[in-house]
């Protein structure tokens, strides 16, 4: 869905590694943990707990909360307003987030 | 606990206009944010940005950095990365960084949280691939990115226009902007012209991105009447209806962008229990505010479009304004100390606000993208469709409240942010009366999530 524009700056902009559902992701120093997963082509991030519906990040400002993930084992992360870094482990978030 | 003057909720401009202001006045405030950085939306990342060729984004982004550079003074404590899940009537703040939590107690304070944008249910809004225009602009600032294939634009407003000239400066095709702007509105607005005319600047601007759109040969296919996003577990086609026409025409894409305007954030204004009025010319809430911008909660006041629209330069205005009430109400300014530039900033913003009823009746969207059909989803969290809301309604209930009770419509976790406009007008609809009688949710803390191992890192820092 999107892509890194060809900025001069891009490329010479530090870069993250993070993981997601296990598999290596590489992010841009800076970007939160939903623009990473879109930059790599992720496009659902979660199930709904009522229907199992697939979502993706919608609003992108920490309103609508269809960007929730688990970070580093923590449910119910907003991932429009975390910045990623080195080592982070992301998961998707089915259904209800886990309790405890 | 620690007790701060004043504490200002946001540092987009109406934040950082109002911490300057308030640093004249030998008041060391405060400044929370949940972003990583400063500048609100409008200003996003501007120290930052991978997007430096400074005509992509254009000049009014780069005109932040004044307000910017003036967050930095010493004197000002900016909490970026900080979330406001708790504010009491007796200003109580509970704050959220990382792991840490803590209350602090404010003798005044300014919420400038700013803005969101109105919900736009149609049918096949939630899968992913759907996104808004806001959003868009987001990635575009924050983090380079830009749609992969031509992308779809849908809806009506400023916002709207100018990412599609950003995308368009920065070599992103577009695939059709569909325009959903009232036939009608056009006359309308014309009637509100001359007034507009007072923030002529900012007319000139919209013309001038409408002509950079023709000039590029943007598909853009004007009076769309209706609107789906289809797919399978993401968006893969939307289709569209024109003016009367009842032929619906497709179009395959990934990625659909909407927006029909953006509304105030009233979540914490209304969690206090401020007096909220709904304002039918923006057909949004505001909440009730004097000439200085304090609200009926004693030494709160709000500024910026979380009281209401106004746009960014106004935004900034109004947090000199309230950064005033804020010096006068801690007795750090008087009254005629300051009425020359009282005068001056009032002045200012009747010319900068004088656009907004043109801009209201042109892009006021129309009902039926306000009032979506029976099948489409009004709740996203908890899943409940419009029609549920008008069986709800048909058994008595009348108002969502009463259908949060019935069907858990605004009980998921983004607390009825993306369904309580449209619920509220629904339910009006459906029972004959006012918005303003059918009233919004009740809302209460915490505003965002925080877990009990966090809340008690609040208590562990007040012992010490």
């Amino acid at each position: 869905m999107f892509k890194r524009l060809p900025l001069p700056d891009t490329s010479a902009q530090k870069s993250v590694m993070v993981y997601f559902d296990g598999q290596q992701v590489t992010a841009r120093d800076g970007d939160t943990i939903a623009a990473a997963l879109l930059a790599a082509g992720v496009e659902a991030c979660r199930t709904t707990p009522v229907s199992g519906a697939p979502r993706g990040p919608y609003c992108m400002m920490g309103v609508c909360f269809e960007c929730l993930v688990e970070v580093d084992g923590v449910p119910n992360v907003q991932g429009c307003q975390i910045l990623v870094k080195d080592g982070m482990q992301i998961r998707s978030q089915h259904g209800a987030r886990r309790l405890g | 606990m620690t007790t701060h003057d004043l504490v200002i909720l946001g540092s987009g401009p109406a934040g950082m206009a109002a911490a300057a202001t308030a640093v004249t006045h030998g008041i060391k405030p405060v400044v929370v944010d949940e972003q990583p950085a400063p500048g609100g939306q409008i200003y996003r990342s501007i120290e930052s940005t991978p997007v430096k060729e400074r005509r992509i984004l254009g000049e009014d982004y780069w005109q932040g950095k004044a307000l910017i550079d003036g967050l930095g003074d010493p004197r000002i404590d900016y909490r970026p990365g900080t979330t406001l899940w708790q504010l009491t009537r007796r200003l109580e703040v509970g704050l959220l960084r990382g792991e840490q939590a803590s209350m602090i107690r404010a003798r005044h304070v300014i919420l400038a949280h700013g803005a969101m944008e109105r919900p736009f249910p149609i049918p096949g809004w939630t899968l992913p691939g759907v996104m808004t225009a806001g959003s868009g602009q987001i990635l575009l600032k924050s983090a380079g990115l830009a749609p992969s294939a031509p992308v779809v634009l849908a809806g009506c407003g400023p916002l709207l226009l100018l990412l599609a000239v950003q995308y368009l400066r920065a070599g992103i095709p577009i695939a059709a902007l569909l325009d959903t702007t009232s036939t009608g509105h056009y006359r309308d607005a014309l009637r509100l012209l001359p007034g507009a005319l007072r923030s002529a600047g900012t007319l000139f601007k919209g013309v001038g991105l409408l002509a950079e759109l023709r000039r590029a040969g943007v598909r853009h296919v004007r009076h769309v009447t209706a609107l789906e996003a289809q797919g399978d577990e993401r968006l893969e086609r939307i289709r569209w209806q024109c003016g009367d026409g009842a032929e619906w025409h497709y179009l395959s894409t990934p990625l659909l962008l909407l927006h029909q305007g953006v509304v105030p954030n009233t979540q914490v204004t209304r969690a206090l229990d401020c007096t909220h009025d709904w304002d039918e010319r923006q057909l949004a809430w505001h909440p009730r505010t004097d000439p200085w911008l304090a609200t009926d909660v004693e030494g709160v006041a709000v500024a910026g479009d979380a009281g209401g629209i106004v746009g960014a330069k106004a935004s900034a205005i109004q947090g000199r304004l309230a950064g005033l009430g804020a010096a006068m109400a801690l007795g750090r300014a008087g009254e005629e100390q300051t009425r020359k530039e009282v005068k001056r900033l009032r002045r200012d913003l009747a010319r900068e606000t004088a656009i907004r009823p043109f801009l209201d009746v042109l892009y006021r969207p129309a009902a039926h993208w306000r009032l979506p059909e029976d099948d489409t989803l009004v709740c996203r969290c908890e899943e409940v469709t419009a029609g549920e809301l008008r069986r709800m309604a048909d058994q008595g209930c009348r108002g969502p409240n009463q259908t949060k009770s019935f069907t858990r419509c605004g009980m998921g976790p983004c607390q009825g942010r993306m369904c309580g406009l449209t619920v509220s007008e629904l339910l009006a609809d459906a029972n004959g009366q006012s918005v303003a009688e059918t009233g919004y949710y009740r809302l209460r803390p915490p505003f965002k999530p925080i877990t009990l191992g966090q809340l008690a890192t609040a208590a562990e820092d007040a012992s010490r």
